[in-house]
């Protein structure tokens, strides 16, 4: 009986993921000198969740975890989720509310595109 | 409290006799490694809300000032940038060899991987280091003389500039704080305290390193190539 309840990963599948990382890197940077408008920043962000996902999976072994820790992964997640949608729509919107209330003169300079 | 489980007609290697360093508030090894495990992920997951709150600021004035923004790729690194993904992604792969090392009890590898996994570390630092002196000769460096080529974006690039300094440098401060817990890791290794039956902090450690090396994965294109090519 050992303390290891995780299967030993294998080497070969160790450097798959670690030579898929690298192609991903070379990609994205090679892909940043294309003018692609906006596909720009979301195939930047893709291949970043991509690549994150992978170290995730493989080299942090969330494959092998309980279902309860990757509830808590998943959670962590879900939060961070909740931080960026909230603040981001929060800034976001603030010039929709001025908009709505032409009457309003106090405009802050900040919130004008 | 040394643990011995001998299976019948079954010599033991050395390594099996060992230490599990099983407390007494945990019924089996097992038990005690998925609660090491799960406290990991949990202050990881701290850390990641940590960094997601410079993300979100980021992700907010990205939005209101879009072209100033835009404009500052321009003055990043790129191929440094990407040559230092590049090591990070090399230290990972050692760090991943340096768990499996300790799971086969392999001392010497275990030793190996884990002063590969520092090498990369240092050279990532290094690399960085001359990237942060390029911004300073380059006047970069918000608040501290910031001359900027493009006088209508000069207060609003200062932010995005002084984002690259905080996101950059927290990561910095991270991956000083992981070549530490390293270096005890080796010192541990070489006394021969981590072997198959007890090598939770070697797999610890490993968690944190990785999870350094996914904030590097997020930061590298928001910051260094959106925009550059304009």
């Amino acid at each position: 009986m050992n303390a290891h309840h995780a299967p030993i990963p294998k080497v070969g599948t160790l450097v798959a993921v670690w030579a898929t990382l690298i192609v991903l890197t070379v990609v994205t940077a090679a892909i940043s000198y294309v003018e692609l408008g906006e596909l720009n920043v979301i195939v930047a962000l893709l291949i970043a969740v991509g690549k994150a996902s992978l170290v995730a999976w493989i080299f942090m072994g969330v494959r092998f975890t309980t279902t309860l820790t990757k509830l808590f992964v998943v959670a962590g997640l879900v939060w961070l989720g909740i931080l960026v949608l909230l603040t981001y729509s929060d800034y976001s919107s603030r010039n929709w509310t001025y908009q709505s209330r032409p009457w309003n003169q106090t405009k802050t300079p900040m919130f004008e595109k | 409290m040394a643990e011995t489980i001998v299976t019948p007609g079954h010599q033991p290697a050395p390594s099996e006799i060992e230490d599990t360093h099983l407390r007494h508030h945990f019924a089996t090894p097992e038990q005690q490694m998925d609660s090491a495990t799960l406290g990991m992920r949990t202050f990881l997951i701290t850390e990641v809300l940590f960094f997601g709150g410079m993300f979100a600021s980021y992700a907010v004035y990205r939005n209101l000032y879009y072209d100033a923004f835009a404009s500052t790729s321009h003055y990043m690194d790129v191929p440094l940038g990407a040559t230092n993904t590049a090591v990070l992604i090399c230290s990972s792969l050692t760090m991943a060899m340096s768990v499996r090392a300790a799971q086969l009890s392999r001392r010497n590898d275990l030793i190996k991987y884990l002063i590969l996994t520092m090498i990369f570390g240092t050279a990532f630092l290094v690399i960085k280091a001359f990237e942060y002196h390029n911004k300073w000769e380059e006047h970069l460096v918000p608040g501290f003389g910031f001359r900027y080529d493009q006088p209508q974006f000069e207060h609003n690039a200062q932010i995005l500039f002084f984002l690259y300094f905080c996101m950059t440098g927290m990561h910095a401060i991270h991956m000083i704080v992981g070549l530490g817990l390293l270096t005890y890791l080796a010192v541990q290794a070489y006394r021969r305290v981590y072997h198959a039956s007890y090598y939770s902090p070697v797999e610890m450690i490993g968690l944190y390193w990785h999870f350094v090396d996914i904030v590097w994965i997020f930061l590298f294109p928001l910051l260094y190539l959106i925009g550059h090519r304009k």
